[in-house]
C-alpha cells in the first residue's frame, strides 16, 4: 500500500530496463570485436529487423489493449505471396501494395470482428487465423516464387547515405515512420488512449462511455495492417514469395513487445519498448554472427531466457499494482 | 427540494425481467432538478436495476423514460452520459492505470492538431477537481491515489460533462466517516448548482442527512415515494422489508442468552506477521463469537487471515484442540475446521458465472476430495436446506450466481462454508453493502451457530453490529491487540479503546 505513491517511475522501469539491457548487450559486442561498434552495425540492426519493428508496433497496439495477435507471422507470409505472385502476374505496383495491405487490414477486422461479436477469446480466434493466412499462401503456390520485377528491386536494393558513410535501406525509413505514428496514435489520440483504458479495465472504459468494441476490433485491424506492411517489407528483404516465410515471426514479435516492457495483461507498456525490444534481439542475433562459431540457434535460447525474466518482472509489478 | 419545477427525469411502468427473476415489474419514478433523492431497498429490490435501466446499461422490456419531458432510448452508458446522465458506482469504474486528468475527460478530451492536448487536458481536470475541492495532481496516475480519492475523482468525471442528472450508487461503502462528510458537500454543492442527484445508500443516517426525497422498492415493484421528512426510520424500515421488524430485537436476547462456553478451540500464542499484525495471543471457545473491532487497516482480515493459513505467521504458534497446528496453507485450516468467509465475496469467494447449487457442491467436493462423489439426492437436500435456512433468494437453485444481489451473495457463499460444517468460522465483513434485512438474517444465523457449538470470529467494520452479537471483543489498532472486552461493553467504550489518543470522529455508523 505504501509504495503506491512511489508507482510512476515503476511504470517506466521495463521499458528502462530494455534500453539498459540494449546498451549492455551493445557494450559487451563492442568489448569483445572490433568493428561491432560501428555506425552501420546500428543501422544493420534496423536494416534486418524493419518488418520486426513494423509488426511488433501492431502488437503493442493489439497486447496493450489486453488481446494477442497469433496470426502475424502467417499474414506476413501471405503478403509476401500475394506481392510476389501479383507481380509476377504482371499487376502494377501500386496495386499490388494497396492488395496486400487491403487483404491484411480485412484478415484483422474480421478477427476483431469474431472476438468482438462472439465475445471469444483472442488467442483462440488469431490462432484459426494464423492457419487461414498460411493455408492461403499454399493456394496460391507451394513453391517460392521469386520477385523479377525491376521497380520493386530496385527499391530493395536502394540505399540512403546518411552523414558518416552508414549507409540505410527505405525499409527502416517505413519502420520508423510507423514507430512515430504508433506513438502518436497511442499517445496523442482518444483511440489510442482508449486502448489503454481497455487494457487497464475494460468494464470501466465501457462504463466512462468509451467506445470500447470499435478500439477492440480496430486494435485488431491495425495489426493486421502492420503485418501486411512488415510483410511488403520481407518482401524488400527477401525479394521472394514463400509460404514457409516468417514462421514463428509472431513470437518474434510478441517477445519483443514482452521484453520491451509491455504487461501482457494490458494497459501499461509502450511501443518504444517494443523498438528497444527488436533492437535487442537483433543485438543478440548479430552478437552472435560476430562470435562465428555458435549456431544461430542460440539466439533462441538466449530469447527464451530474457523472456522469462520479464515475464517474471512483469508478475511483480502487478502483485505490486493489486 | 420545491416542486414547482417539472421533473428532469421520468420513468414510467418500468419493466424488466432477467432468465428466472423479474427484476422490476410497473415500476414508476421521477426526479426533480435540484434534489437528492434516495433509493431505498433490500438487496434485490430491484434499486440497481432501476439505476442501470436509467444510465442505458440494461433496456427495459416495456415501459418509458422521459428525460426532460422527451422520450428517451438509451442503448449504451455512452448515450446516458450524452444526455447529461452520469453514474458513479460503487466500486470505482475507473481506469487505475491512466492519469487523473485522463480519467476525468477521456473520450471528451480537448483536441488540438488532430491530437489529444494534454496541457489544456489537465487545465480542465485541475477545474474539475477545484468545483468540488479536491486537490490532487491531474497528471498523477489514479492508481497512486487511495480509493476514497478515486471515487472522488470519479465524481469529477461524472460533472465534467454538462451533468443534469448525478446517480450514486453506493459510493459510501468504502469511505470513511470523513471522507462521507467531504462526498456530502459535494453533493450538496451540485445540489445548490440545480443537480437532480439520485443517491443510493445503505446507512440510514446518511440517507437520512442528505436526502430531500426517498422512493422505496420491494422486491422489483414501488412501494412508495416519500419527502424524508414525512417518514420516519421505522416505517422506512417497515417499507424496504415488509413485514415488522422484530428481528435486530431477536438477536440482542440471543446474545444475553448465551454466557457459558465451551472449551478453547483455538488459541494462537504470540501469533503475528512482520508487517501485517503485531504478535497477538487469542483464545477462541467453542460455541462463542467473538468480534474484531478495529478501523480500517488496523489489521483486523490480516489477524484473521494468520488463523486461516491464508498469509504464513513469522512469529508464535497456533494450537487447535491444544495441539499444535502447523498451518501450510488455507488447506490445512480447512482441514482442521477453519472456515474464512472473506470480505471480497467476488475475487476470492463464489464462482460467479456457475449456479447456487454448484457453488454449494463445489466446497462440499473439496473437503470430501474427488473419488467420493455426492450423490444428487445427498445434494438437493443440502442446497435446499441452505436456500431455506438462509432465505436466499431467488429459492432457485439453479440461478447464477452473477445474477444474485449483493446480500444473497454474500448468503451464497457462507452457505457454502457451512456445508462444510466448520468449527471455527472467521466472517470477514460478512454484512458490508447489504441491506438491513439480510443483515439481520446473517447476524440471526450467526447467534444460533454459536448456540449449537460452532465458534465464530466475526469482523464488522460497524461497531454497532460487533457489539450487539460477541461474547467478546478484541480490539485492534494500528497493527497491535490492544484490548479484549466482555460482550456487555458499550459502544463507547470500544470507540475509546480505538480512537486512543486520536480522535473518535472516524468512528462510522
Amino acid at each position: 500500500m505504501t509504495a503506491l505513491t512511489t508507482k510512476l517511475p515503476s511504470r517506466f522501469l521495463p521499458v528502462l530496463a530494455t534500453v539498459v539491457l540494449f546498451a549492455l548487450t551493445f557494450g559487451v559486442g563492442s568489448g569483445l570485436y572490433d568493428g561491432f561498434a560501428s555506425g552501420q552495425v546500428i543501422a544493420n540492426l534496423f536494416i534486418d529487423n524493419a518488418f520486426l519493428i513494423v509488426l511488433a508496433a501492431g502488437m503493442t497496439f493489439v497486447i496493450l489493449s489486453g488481446g494477442i495477435d497469433l496470426s502475424v507471422g502467417s499474414v506476413v507470409a501471405l503478403s509476401t505471396m500475394v506481392t510476389a505472385a501479383g507481380l509476377k502476374a504482371g499487376w502494377p505496383l501500386p496495386l499490388v501494395i494497396i492488395a496486400v495491405l487491403v487483404i491484411g487490414s480485412t484478415l484483422g477486422l474480421l478477427m476483431g470482428l469474431v472476438i468482438h461479436k462472439f465475445d471469444i477469446q483472442p488467442f483462440i480466434v488469431t490462432l484459426a487465423g494464423m492457419f487461414l493466412a498460411r493455408g492461403l499462401c499454399f493456394l496460391i503456390s507451394v513453391e517460392s516464387v521469386s520477385i523479377k520485377d525491376s521497380t520493386f528491386r530496385d527499391v530493395a536494393t536502394a540505399v540512403i547515405e546518411l552523414p558518416g558513410g552508414v549507409t540505410i535501406t527505405y525499409n527502416v525509413i517505413i519502420a520508423l515512420v510507423v514507430v512515430a505514428a504508433a506513438l502518436f496514435v497511442l499517445h496523442r489520440t482518444r483511440f489510442g488512449r482508449t486502448v489503454y483504458a481497455v487494457g487497464g479495465n475494460e468494464q470501466s472504459a465501457l462504463l466512462m462511455g468509451l467506445k470500447t468494441a470499435r478500439t477492440k476490433v480496430g486494435v485488431y485491424v491495425i495489426s493486421g495492417f502492420c503485418s501486411a506492411l512488415a510483410g511488403l517489407l520481407f518482401s524488400l528483404y527477401m525479394l521472394s514469395g514463400y509460404g514457409l516465410h516468417a514462421v514463428g515471426m509472431e513470437l518474434d514479435a510478441i517477445a519483443a513487445v514482452v521484453i520491451g516492457g509491455t504487461l501482457l495483461a494490458g494497459g501499461v507498456g509502450y511501443v518504444l519498448g517494443s523498438l528497444a525490444g527488436v533492437l535487442v534481439l537483433g543485438t543478440i542475433q548479430t552478437l552472435i554472427s560476430f562470435q562465428g562459431t555458435l549456431s544461430s540457434w542460440w539466439t533462441k535460447i538466449v530469447i527464451g531466457a530474457l523472456l522469462l525474466v520479464f515475464i517474471a518482472v512483469q508478475r511483480g509489478l502487478i502483485r505490486e499494482r493489486r | 427540494m420545491t416542486e414547482s419545477p417539472p421533473p428532469v427525469v421520468e420513468m414510467r411502468g418500468i419493466s424488466l425481467a432477467f432468465p428466472g427473476v423479474k427484476a422490476l415489474q410497473d415500476v414508476d419514478f421521477q426526479l426533480f432538478p435540484g434534489e437528492v433523492h434516495a433509493l431505498m431497498g433490500e438487496n434485490g429490490a430491484g434499486k440497481s436495476t432501476l439505476i442501470k435501466t436509467l444510465t442505458g446499461v440494461h433496456t427495459p422490456d416495456s415501459g418509458t423514460v422521459l428525460l426532460a419531458g422527451e422520450t428517451v432510448a438509451f442503448t449504451s452508458p455512452g448515450d446516458a452520459q450524452q444526455a447529461g446522465i452520469s453514474t458513479v458506482y460503487q466500486e470505482v469504474n475507473l481506469c487505475a492505470n491512466l492519469t487523473v486528468a485522463e480519467n476525468i475527460l477521456l473520450g471528451r478530451e480537448p483536441r488540438k492538431l488532430g491530437g489529444i492536448d494534454f496541457k489544456a487536458m489537465r487545465t480542465q481536470a485541475a477545474a474539475v477537481l477545484a468545483r468540488i475541492g479536491v486537490h490532487i495532481d491531474p497528471a498523477s496516475v489514479l492508481e497512486s491515489h487511495p480509493i476514497a480519492v478515486q471515487q472522488l475523482v470519479a465524481i469529477a468525471r461524472a460533472i465534467a460533462v454538462d451533468c443534469r442528472v448525478l446517480v450514486l450508487d453506493e459510493p459510501t461503502s468504502s469511505l470513511d466517516a470523513g471522507e462521507v462528510a467531504e462526498l456530502f458537500r459535494i453533493m450538496r454543492v451540485l445540489r445548490d448548482e440545480g443537480v437532480a442527484i439520485l443517491f443510493v445508500s445503505h446507512f440510514l443516517d446518511q440517507v437520512y442527512e442528505i436526502a430531500d426525497r426517498m422512493t422505496v422498492l420491494r422486491n422489483g415493484t414501488l412501494v412508495g415515494e416519500h419527502l424524508t421528512k414525512d417518514l420516519d426510520r421505522r416505517a422506512l424500515i417497515a417499507a424496504m422489508i415488509g413485514r415488522e421488524l422484530g428481528a435486530l430485537e431477536a438477536i440482542e436476547d440471543a446474545s444475553e442468552r448465551r454466557t457459558a462456553s465451551g472449551p478453547v478451540l483455538v488459541r494462537a500464542e504470540g501469533l503475528g506477521r512482520k508487517g501485517a499484525i503485531a504478535p497477538f495471543d487469542l483464545d477462541i471457545r467453542a460455541g462463542e463469537v467473538v468480534g474484531l473491532a478495529g478501523l480500517l487497516g488496523s489489521g483486523r482480515t490480516e489477524l484473521a487471515r494468520l488463523l486461516f493459513g491464508a498469509d504464513k505467521a513469522t512469529e508464535g504458534k497456533l494450537l487447535v484442540d491444544g495441539a499444535h497446528l502447523h498451518l501450510r496453507g488455507p488447506r490445512s485450516a480447512i482441514a482442521a475446521g477453519i472456515a474464512f468467509c472473506s470480505e471480497d465475496r467476488k475475487g476470492e469467494g463464489l464462482v460467479a458465472d456457475l449456479s447456487i447449487r454448484d457453488n454449494l457442491v463445489l466446497a462440499m467436493q473439496a473437503a470430501r476430495g474427488w473419488s467420493r462423489p455426492v450423490s444428487r439426492r445427498v445434494k438437493d437436500q443440502l442446497v435446499e436446506k441452505y436456500l431455506a435456512a438462509l432465505d436466499i433468494r431467488p429459492a432457485n437453485p439453479d440461478a447464477l450466481v452473477r445474477t444474485l444481489s449483493g446480500g444473497n451473495q454474500q448468503k451464497v457463499l457462507l452457505a457454502r462454508w457451512l456445508v462444510t460444517e466448520p468449527r471455527l468460522l472467521i466472517l470477514d465483513e460478512p454484512t458490508r453493502g447489504i441491506d438491513i434485512g439480510a443483515k439481520a438474517q446473517i447476524q440471526q444465523l450467526v447467534t444460533s451457530l454459536a448456540a449449537e457449538g460452532t465458534a465464530v470470529l466475526f469482523i464488522s467494520a460497524e461497531l454497532e453490529e460487533v457489539v450487539r452479537i460477541a461474547d467478546r471483543i478484541v480490539v485492534l489498532r494500528d497493527r497491535h491487540k490492544i484490548a479484549e472486552l466482555d460482550g456487555g461493553s458499550s459502544i463507547d467504550e470500544v470507540v475509546g479503546l480505538i480512537a486512543g489518543e486520536h480522535l473518535s470522529e472516524e468512528v462510522a455508523s
